[in-house]
Order: C-alpha cells, then sequence, then structure tokens
C-alpha cells in the first residue's frame, strides 16, 4: 500500500522534472529526439534505484553511527560519482549493446541533480532500504515519462514555425511549462481518493 | 583583467547565456529573498572552489581531476551548509533540498573545469566573482518577476523592526498564483531567454 503511495508520488505528484526542478539540465539537453530521450531515461532510472539504496546503507551503516552526518554532502556525492564509474564500466564489460545505447549519458549522470535529489529526499523522509529502492525506480520512472514526452513535443515541434527568439531552449522550457500546468491536475487529493 | 569579471554578468551571464545551474535557478525562485540567500552561497562556494582549484591545479593529476573538484566543492558546500542552519535557519529551511544541490550546481564544476584550472589565482577570483554575481542577478530578475506576478509582493532581507516585505497594491489581493508554481517558473524562463534573444538579435541588427 506505501509503496503504491511512493510510486504515484515520485511519479506524478512530485515529478522530479515537472514540479521539483530536479534534472532540468538533461531535460533540456537531452530532449532533442525520442531515441536518446529513451536512452537518458533509462540510464537515470537505474542509476537513481541503485544510487538511493546505495545512499541508503552508507547514512544508516556509515554517518549515523559514527556519529558524522555532516559528511553527508561529500560522502554522498563520492558514491554516486564512484556508482557511475562502476555501473559504466560493468555495463561496458557485461553488455555491449546497451553501452553503445547509454555509454555517452553516463558520465553526465553524476552532475545530475536528480540522483543527488532523490538520495537526499529519502534519506530527509526517513525511508527505509526498500522504500528508499521504491523511490529511486518511481522517481527515475517520472524523469523517464517527463524527458520521453517533451521530446516528442519538440521532434513535432521541429516541423512548425517557431518566431526566432524562441527557437531552441525558451521554446522547450515553454512547452515544459505547459506540461508542468497539465501535472497540476495530480495532487494529493487524487492519491486520498485512490488509495484512501 | 577586467574583462574577467564582467564577462559573467551579461555576455556569458550562467543561467540565460550558458544555460548552466538551471534546476536552482527555478527551484528557489518563488521569493526574491530565496534567490539572494541562494546567490550568496553559490558565490561563496564558487569563490572557494575556484581559488583551491586554480592553486592546487599543478598538483592534481590530470586522471582524477573531476572527483578531486567534486571533494573541493562538496566541502565548501557543507561550510555553507553548518552556517546557513547555524544563523539563518529560516533561510536554510525554505531553501531545504537546494542547499546540498549547490554541489551538482554546474556552473561551478564548469568554471573549475574550462577556467580555474587554466588560470591564475587572481583571474579565478575575478571570474567567480563575475560569474557568482551574474548567476545571483538571474535569480532575482526571476524570482522578482515570479513573486510579484504570483504573490502581489517583494520579499527582500528583514532589517530591524521592518519584515522586508513590500506589498504591491491591487496584486497581492488576487495575485496570478501559477507564476509562484512549477508551471510558472519554467513559463517565466522561456520568456526571459526569448526576450533576451530578441534583445541581442536587433541589437545585431541594428549594428548591420
Amino acid at each position: 500500500m506505501t509503496y503504491i503511495g511512493i510510486i504515484i508520488t515520485f511519479v506524478f505528484i512530485n515529478n522530479f522534472i515537472l514540479t521539483q526542478f530536479l534534472g532540468l539540465c538533461p531535460f533540456i539537453g537531452v530532449s532533442k529526439n525520442v531515441e536518446s530521450a529513451v536512452g537518458m531515461g533509462f540510464a537515470v532510472t537505474f542509476v537513481m534505484s541503485i544510487a538511493a539504496l546505495a545512499t541508503w546503507a552508507i547514512q544508516n551503516f556509515i554517518l549515523i553511527p559514527m556519529n558524522i552526518e555532516f559528511l553527508q554532502t561529500i560522502t554522498f556525492i563520492l558514491m554516486i560519482a564512484a556508482l557511475v564509474q562502476f555501473v559504466e564500466m560493468f555495463i561496458q564489460k557485461s553488455s555491449p549493446a546497451l553501452y553503445k545505447a547509454l555509454g555517452i549519458y553516463l558520465p553526465l549522470i553524476t552532475t545530475n541533480c536528480a540522483v543527488l535529489g532523490i538520495a537526499l529526499i529519502s534519506v530527509r523522509s526517513n525511508y527505509n532500504a526498500i522504500e528508499s529502492f521504491v523511490a529511486g525506480i518511481a522517481a527515475g520512472l517520472g524523469f523517464l515519462l517527463a524527458i520521453v514526452l517533451m521530446s516528442t513535443i519538440r521532434e513535432k515541434l521541429d516541423s512548425e514555425w517557431v518566431p526566432a527568439p524562441l527557437r531552441g531552449t525558451p521554446i522547450a522550457f515553454i512547452t515544459g511549462g505547459l506540461m508542468a500546468l497539465a501535472f497540476m491536475a495530480f495532487d494529493k487529493a487524487l492519491l486520498n481518493n485512490l488509495i484512501g | 583583467m577586467l574583462k574577467e569579471f564582467t564577462k559573467g554578468i551579461i555576455k556569458e551571464n550562467p543561467v540565460f547565456v550558458l544555460a548552466l545551474g538551471l534546476c536552482p535557478a527555478l527551484g528557489v525562485t518563488s521569493k526574491v529573498v530565496n534567490a539572494l540567500g541562494m546567490g550568496a552561497g553559490v558565490i561563496f562556494v564558487l569563490l572557494g572552489s575556484n581559488i583551491f582549484v586554480s592553486l592546487l591545479k599543478n598538483f592534481i593529476p590530470e586522471k582524477v581531476r573531476i572527483p578531486a573538484y567534486i571533494v573541493i566543492i562538496a566541502s565548501f558546500v557543507t561550510i555553507v551548509e553548518m552556517v546557513m542552519e547555524a544563523f539563518i535557519p529560516s533561510l536554510y529551511e525554505s531553501l531545504g533540498v537546494f542547499v546540498p544541490l549547490i554541489v551538482v550546481n554546474c556552473v561551478i564544476l564548469g568554471r573549475a573545469e574550462a577556467f580555474a584550472n587554466k588560470n591564475t589565482i587572481g583571474a579565478s577570483i575575478l571570474d567567480a566573482f563575475g560569474m557568482g554575481i551574474g548567476f545571483t542577478l538571474a535569480l532575482i530578475v526571476i524570482a522578482f518577476v515570479r513573486e510579484v506576478l504570483g504573490a502581489g509582493t517583494v520579499s527582500l532581507v528583514p532589517i530591524g523592526s521592518w519584515d522586508g516585505v513590500i506589498t504591491i497594491p491591487g496584486l497581492s489581493t488576487s495575485p496570478a498564483r501559477v507564476f509562484s508554481l512549477a508551471a510558472g517558473a519554467l513559463l517565466v524562463m522561456g520568456y526571459l531567454q526569448a526576450l533576451l534573444k530578441w534583445s541581442n538579435m536587433r541589437k545585431t541588427e541594428v549594428k548591420k
């Protein structure tokens, strides 16, 4: 029950891009075509779910017992950087095809605020291990949903006439704003109606 | 020398022109005072990281430079976090998760990689101030538009008995609430960028 709540919250109600502004750089930068948006979306989902679990373990097995919670920011970002590197190496060895599809996006993920964001939000919400993992997957899927929707709209926009000052990123932001307006329909009341 | 300072403010403005550091630029700009706090934090971290990166540029091995920069940046972010939590807890609360997220603000890592590791300490300091002020100004502009339209107020730093909030008559009773929400932030950002681009295009046309 709570897991369904977490999934709905992170995919729709608190969608990372459209309501929390986390992960905006790739949302604007890598959404020019659907194929790369899908690749980026899956790479981010993958890293986010593992990162949420790994940072939960660090927080609860290292930082809290040793009473050094103030080092949270440094350890989390290093953890994520190491994790991304490790995932990159692992995928390169185990599945060259997947590496070809995701490879170029992986280095970018370290500085994607969505990954550090989910780690910090899970810790601040006092989630347990499984809840953190589920939150990571859900937030990643929310990211995937938003970036894929955005890329399909931008592919259509390419063949339309856009006033010169609005071409490129400005129209992408405005499109994102209109998508965010639509996502305002998802709020806490929806969650209450669905699962009481 | 002065060029290093002024370029970040308009010509290479990190938010509007380079499109870096977008998450905090939209996430914290529902109030002007939050934009000021975020700007101050970023200027401090940028200054610290630029100084240390330019001092250590000959000692950091090429291969591990990015992790090394991240450690330097994260240390300064931790200082900002602790100082802010201790002295201005209300600001710390309202900035929330965006304070530790200064670490992944691409403006800071971008300047370390593109400028500080190639230049002297003096130039790096000027560059940090210029970029930091440019970032802060961009945040203030976005926050000003959003707060005036979305809440009908302008909240500045409280001084003495004055709570720091300017209320605009008329707008504050029936504001366009959407501007203080997520959708408004993206729209304001898009239109501001378009405006800047339009004015640049006009300037180049006049020159011709």
